[in-house]
């Protein structure tokens, strides 16, 4: 039992933040506001070439072989500086929906070379599933994973057709997506299909898990920037109880979101089907710390929260929506529900990490 | 991350469940805040000593068994699960024990841990005087050196146990000259001490679970002094930090608290017309787990080598809210049954101890610095605010 990172994970983590915090800036983000495709090309070729892509590929199909544990804290460095483009949805979700679908000798020769292409960086695959009606910069993809009941379609964009919609926030960019379902694209379908969405969904909650609490933190860092500056009364406003404090029960919030987040990622690792329980606690913690970071961020921010301005509005949007995507905090809590009226679950406290953390991996064998 | 515990720790857990299931006692115990009740827990803690069970992170020459951490948590888990009783000694083997063995000579820590462990010597806590509580820098009750003796005068209040207790440990101030957290110094004082009176305080349930503590020309050995004259403030902050930081509520108290939350929302919970209760249930159950997967990753730091963070001190915000939720959530379930404090065995079967818990989770965001007091501590030392 060790419930910590490793150095070199925590190394890659402090690697991937300090480039992020230099290339992914309030100013570039607002730039690809007013860019065509909404992407930063020369941040997407570095992020490849540090193999983010390839992470979470198993070293069979040439990629790092690596687990979600290993990604965890760099999608949450991802929140953390609100980055637009979907690289942790990508990773995290897509790419190894792809690899789950190979896994289990299911879909035909284009998974293959689909990855081959994400693998290279010159291929870029976007996901859909029920839960969601939109996807987020589905106009960059050259690929879609697409659901249609218990089937899933691997189609080329040109059998996709989009329709633009509009999110609250600007750094997302949604489109509803719909094909003429044909058995050319098909990859899985029956229970497998309707396995490998189940996978999805938690992998997706998972993703977005962590980018909540990236963007919780980076919403206190810059309110307790501004509140230490701005003055009234003739000192700071951040010297007040009654703002420390709302930002003390974020802080609260946050920290204690992390470690399920982490739980789910080494649950999703070891088995992304039989991880509802704690994806869903996961999701539910960091959705309510970054709503609430959201309204109580706004709040010590004054007027100036209120306006287009203030980079606050790039953290907390997309905290509203990121909240909701991937399930509510209402369904994920109604998952738990179910799992706790369940005759045979297990509660207490001897099962804080599952049934398989009793059973001795050797004998288990 | 390796979240599978080792064989060895599963050999540990099925021991420590064996030897709960042969020595808990099967008989509820009166409450410890009453003379007979007191006396019964104190024969409970010399069980856990006699099997080397009273504290098991100490070493094994003060009849511990040298775990880590881990092997705490999973100590702790049996322990809840086994509903066996609270533990009396809490103030001696969480609080002060630790610091004696940080700090205590070795004469001190022969003097004293033994009779802490094997339960001979209760302690209560004398932090807060009238003017000084959230404030504790206020202290003015003086212990003024006298040779080789202190002599203290004062008062000290809100001392936990004290009523029954053998023994006190508290702040007192040995520089008259000194202000603030200056000058303070840890000592040690036998409650049965000539000039020592003891005044009960009843708390919410009615009963003297802390004391007011007079001092009237009190000697002590200056032996009882721990750590160095002055070092006071700086010990009983190590002391807080550990009492706030880890081992103070250990997570399966509310991971046991929450699952018997469940199982009174399968009985009542279609009774019950209010749907935010099911809201409830699910958030103590997540809220309970959480708790546990910090301590697990902040036990698991502690036992690499790391040490533990600024962030320890959301804590105790964290569970004390939480077991306000656990408690609020069991009284709607019982609904207007829930004043009813129980007496038979009928009763107990009925409404269970959820009353008493109630009361008892009043205090949760009050004592070891109330929660006020710990969100200006987050706010100034976690996020940076300013103090002024």
């Amino acid at each position: 039992m060790n419930f910590t990172f490793t150095q070199d994970q925590l190394d890659f983590q402090e690697a991937i933040s300090s480039m992020l915090r230099v290339e992914v800036t309030a100013d570039s983000i607002r730039a690809r506001w007013k860019n065509e495709s909404g992407v930063d090309s020369a941040f997407m070729q570095q992020a490849h070439d540090l193999g983010l892509n390839s992470m979470l590929i198993p070293e069979s199909l040439g990629g790092l072989g690596l687990t979600p544990v290993d990604f965890i804290l760099l999608a949450e460095a991802c929140g953390e500086v609100a980055l637009p483009e979907p690289l942790v949805e990508s990773v995290m979700v897509t790419t190894p929906s792809l690899v789950d679908i190979l896994d289990q000798g299911l879909g035909n020769a284009d998974v293959q070379k689909v990855i081959d292409g994400v693998l290279a960086g010159e291929v870029r695959v976007a996901l859909g599933h029920a839960i969601n009606p939109c996807i987020n910069y589905a106009d960059s993809a050259d690929w879609f994973l697409l659901p249609d009941g218990d089937g899933v379609y691997l189609l080329p964009k040109e059998a996709v057709t989009l329709e633009v919609k509009t999110s609250v926030d600007p750094s997302r960019r949604l489109f509803a997506a719909s094909f003429a379902v044909s058995d050319a694209y098909l990859v899985a379908d029956g229970d497998a299909g309707a396995n490998l969405q189940r996978a999805m969904l938690n992998r997706g909650a998972l993703a977005s898990a962590a980018q909540l609490v990236g963007l919780s933190r980076g919403m206190l860092q810059q309110s307790v920037s501004y509140t230490s500056d701005r003055e009234q009364f003739g000192r700071a406003i951040g010297a007040n109880q009654a703002v420390k404090h709302l930002l003390a029960d974020v802080a609260v919030q946050v920290e204690y979101a992390k470690p399920v987040i982490y739980r789910a990622a080494y649950t999703v690792g070891v088995s992304p089907t039989r991880a509802d329980f704690a994806v869903s606690h996961a999701k539910s913690a960091a959705g309510g710390a970054a709503l609430l970071a959201s309204r109580h961020c706004m709040q010590v921010f004054g007027a100036m929260g209120y306006t287009w301005e203030c980079d606050l509005q790039i953290w907390a949007k997309r905290s509203w929506a990121l909240a909701r995507e991937w399930g509510d905090e209402g369904f994920h809590n109604n998952r738990i529900h179910e799992w706790l009226l369940r005759k045979n679950a297990l509660l207490g406290p001897e099962y804080t990490f599952g049934r398989s953390s009793l059973t001795d991996k050797a004998n288990a064998g | 991350m390796d979240l599978v515990y080792t064989e060895q720790q599963q050999a540990f857990r099925a021991e420590v469940r064996d030897w709960l299931a042969a020595n808990v006692p099967s008989e509820r115990l009166p409450s410890f805040d009453t003379a007979e009740g007191f006396e019964a827990h104190r024969e409970w803690e010399r069980t856990l000593a006699k099997g080397n069970w009273g504290m098991v992170t100490w070493p094994t020459d003060y009849g511990g068994r040298g775990c880590d951490l881990i092997e705490w948590l999973i100590f702790e888990e049996e322990y809840y699960r086994a509903g066996a009783p609270l533990r009396v000694n809490q103030n001696g083997i969480f609080l002060l024990g630790p610091t004696l063995m940080e700090y205590g000579t070795p004469e001190q820590k022969a003097r004293f841990i033994p009779a802490m462990a094997s339960g001979d010597e209760i302690w209560a806590q004398g932090w807060s005087e009238p003017n000084a509580g959230s404030d504790m820098a206020a202290i003015r009750c003086r212990a003024d050196r006298d040779g080789d003796e202190f002599v203290i005068n004062g008062q000290k209040i809100w001392s936990t146990r004290a009523v029954y207790a053998d023994w006190v440990f508290g702040l007192f101030r040995t520089d008259p000259e000194s202000s603030r957290h200056h000058g303070l110094s840890k000592i040690l004082v036998p409650l049965n001490s000539e000039g020592v009176t003891v005044r009960p305080i009843p708390q919410l349930n009615g009963l003297p679970g802390f004391a007011e503590i007079f001092f009237d020309d009190v000697r002590v050995p200056a032996f009882n002094l721990l750590g160095g004259e002055g070092e006071g403030w700086r010990i009983a902050m190590a002391t807080a930090g550990f009492e706030r930081g880890l081992m103070l509520r250990s997570p399966a108290r509310f991971q046991q608290a929450s699952k018997r939350l469940v199982a009174l929302y399968r009985e009542h919970g279609s009774d019950v017309i209010d749907p935010s209760i099911e809201a409830a249930v699910v958030r103590c159950y997540m809220d309970a787990e959480a708790y546990a997967l910090s301590t697990y990753q902040t036990a698991s730091k502690l036992c690499s080598g790391g040490s533990i963070g600024a962030e320890a001190s959301c804590n105790k915000i964290f569970w004390s809210e939480m077991d306000l939720l656990i408690h609020e959530t069991a009284m709607n379930l019982l609904g207007a049954r829930a004043e009813i404090e129980p007496h038979t065995a009928a009763e107990f079967a009925e409404l269970g101890t959820w009353l008493d818990g109630f009361m008892f989770a009043q205090s949760g965001p009050i004592y070891a610095g109330t929660n006020e007091i710990q969100r200006n501590i987050i706010a100034e030392r976690v996020l940076g605010m300013p103090r002024k």
